[in-house]
């Protein structure tokens, strides 16, 4: 019998759809798949019953002739998103038992299609950190591990859970969520699919806001093509999300043609960073060459305000995720604390210091300092204008080229401990996502190469807005032609 | 150049209705002033006639009919609460 958790998703709808596979057996094949996979600390929560009653539900529809791509595949899901009667506390102690009455869009859009929930997915607090060591459930294990050694790393962050769940075998797709390169870090630190659509392509509603003109909802997945056929699931509009844009879903699996003849690949001078490791440079050339032998022109671009987009990122996130968070106060969901004899004040003091862990309390406070008064139009005001700067270059570019393709981060997966102590190593992290979220433009994450230590390395492809179909048509390219057949040695199992 | 001090820490915790413990003011102040002294780099950046970027889709804002299309749900929004009475979250005492 083969091992029914290395199946893809596109792989498992296939044989379901000729009737030689039930979503029955793939379920608790993954059900047995998460419970073996404790030691990496993927799920926080897990639904096992609920995911039997999803794939008895998706067996009826297959045989009834509904079958669509998500149908009977099983998945895991980003606590961040809401799932009604099922914890939901973006691994925040502040959201202590808290259990939503409602379920998010984009989950709904999964389970509409027959999708099975597997249960909740570790990350990083509010999603905020870059390895998932900020997470009130404990940190995140890669499945990955440098040749030679036992030592553990992190996923990266901060769709931590996610990453781990799906490089692990137990999922088979994860949903993610990307404020500044929480789907494509992780991603490439753990060789999976990573892909961060347009802002405004899925429904923001029902998932725990962090920063507002930044998040969005992506998928993790074992391949292209698998993501391809979740995300098309997720997107659409959605009235329940002011920022949802109304414009049709294409069908994202046929963009993967394969063929990128002409068209013209952006390289911007400004990603080739003093000190970059030498294995991820040679690597970015790898992915040049390819684009190259596939048919494409590679156009030299520059993006002049790059430098300039982690610090307006850290200006612009912590001063939406300051407001967003005001809400967790203890009166209404959540952990509440009140001092013996304490008042109201008293109170929201207390809850706040017990329920928010210290990168989120550093980020709520910097948030509040950039938008206090006097203060405003320095900070935040400026880094908005930066923003739009940033966002500029790439309009300028997009007028030259289809893509661009830089590497997903400047390093591979790190040991424990090595950043957490110092915020501003932590942050660099993002330096090569960061542009592209403030910009609100989709990319992906490719698993491209290993590192010197065997560790995996992924390359980062962006387009325009609402470009989804060209970030996988080129990713697609890059899959074949990489030929990532590495896998991790399942050292949890 | 930025410079929070352990006075203006304390302030902004009070703002974010965060508690600090006293001996904690002192380290957030070197966190912090790291942090900002790093994002005043942007100070460098000519944003003469830029207009600010506050989101990325179009500003102008769907509308609706004025009808009701949810709510009525009283039970469901105070499920979650960690006191809740009569119908009404329930707080400690505001007023004497």
């Amino acid at each position: 019998m083969t091992d029914l958790t290395k199946l893809k998703i596109a792989e498992a709808r296939d044989l379901m759809k000729k009737g030689d596979l039930s979503s029955r057996e793939l379920t608790e094949a993954h059900i047995a798949a998460v419970d073996a996979s404790d030691q990496l600390n993927a799920y926080i929560v897990k639904t096992p019953e609920i995911a039997l009653a999803n794939a008895e539900a998706a067996d009826k529809k297959i045989k009834a002739g509904e079958q669509k791509g998500m149908t009977g595949i099983p998945v895991g899901i980003k606590d961040l998103f809401s799932t009604k009667g099922v914890h939901t506390q973006a691994c925040s102690h502040i959201l202590d038992g808290f259990k939503p009455e409602y379920e998010s869009t984009v989950t709904s859009n999964l389970w509409d299609d027959g999708a099975v929930m597997l249960g909740k997915l570790n990350m990083d607090e509010f999603a905020m950190g870059s390895s998932n060591e900020t997470s009130y459930y404990g940190p995140v294990k890669n499945p990955w591990r440098a040749e030679g050694s036992n030592n553990d790393f992190v996923p990266g962050g901060s769709s931590g859970g996610s990453v781990a769940s799906v490089a692990g075998y137990a999922a088979m797709g994860a949903t993610a969520s990307d404020t500044g390169g929480s789907i494509r870090q992780p991603a490439s630190f753990t060789g999976t699919f990573g892909m961060k659509p347009t802002y405004g392509r899925c429904s923001r509603y029902g998932m725990v806001a962090f920063a507002s003109s930044l998040d969005q909802a992506g998928t993790i997945t074992r391949d292209v093509r698998d993501g391809a056929i979740m995300l098309e699931c997720m997107a659409g509009f959605d009235p329940k999300d002011s920022t949802s844009v109304d414009m049709s879903v294409p069908n994202f699996e046929a963009a993967l043609t394969g063929d990128i003849r002409g068209m013209k690949i952006g390289i911007p001078k400004e990603y080739y960073l003093d000190g970059m490791p030498a294995d991820i440079e040679a690597l970015w050339h790898k992915g040049i060459e390819w684009m190259k032998s596939a048919g494409a022109e590679i156009v030299d671009i520059s993006l002049p305000h790059t430098k300039y987009a982690l610090p307006t990122y850290y200006i612009v996130a912590p001063a939406e995720a300051s407001s967003n968070l005001a809400r967790y106060d203890g009166v209404k969901y959540g952990l509440r604390d009140v001092p013996n004899g304490g008042n109201l004040d008293d109170m929201y003091y207390a809850t706040r210091a017990a329920g928010f862990g210290d990168e989120v309390k550093r980020r709520i406070m910097i948030g509040t300092y950039v938008l206090s008064a006097g203060y405003y139009d320095a900070y935040y005001l400026k880094a908005q204008k930066v923003r739009q700067l940033i966002a500029d270059d790439f309009r300028q570019a997009f007028k030259q080229v289809d893509a661009i393709l830089t590497p997903t981060a400047p390093s591979a997966a790190f040991a424990f401990g090595e950043k957490s102590d110092d915020p501003l190593a932590m942050y660099l992290n993002d330096v090569f996502t960061v542009p592209a979220s403030l910009a609100g433009l989709p990319g992906s994450s490719v698993p491209a190469g290993l590192s010197s230590e065997g560790l995996p390395l992924g390359l980062q492809v962006l387009a325009n807005a609402w470009e989804e179909e060209t970030v996988l048509k080129v990713s697609g390219v890059i899959e074949q032609a990489a030929a990532f057949g590495a896998a991790p040695s399942e050292w949890w199992r | 150049m930025s410079n929070i001090d352990q006075a203006t820490v304390a302030k902004i915790a009070r703002l974010a209705r965060i508690k600090i413990e006293d001996d904690k003011l002192e380290p957030l102040a070197g966190e912090l002033n790291n942090i900002i002294g790093w994002v005043e780099q942007l100070a460098e950046v000519n944003t003469d006639n830029i207009e600010p970027m506050a989101s990325v889709v179009s500003a102008k804002l769907r509308w609706r009919d004025d009808k009701v299309t949810d709510g009525d749900k009283a039970e469901s929004v105070l499920k979650n609460a960690p006191n809740a009475e009569y119908g009404f979250f329930a707080v400690p005492k505001v007023i004497e």
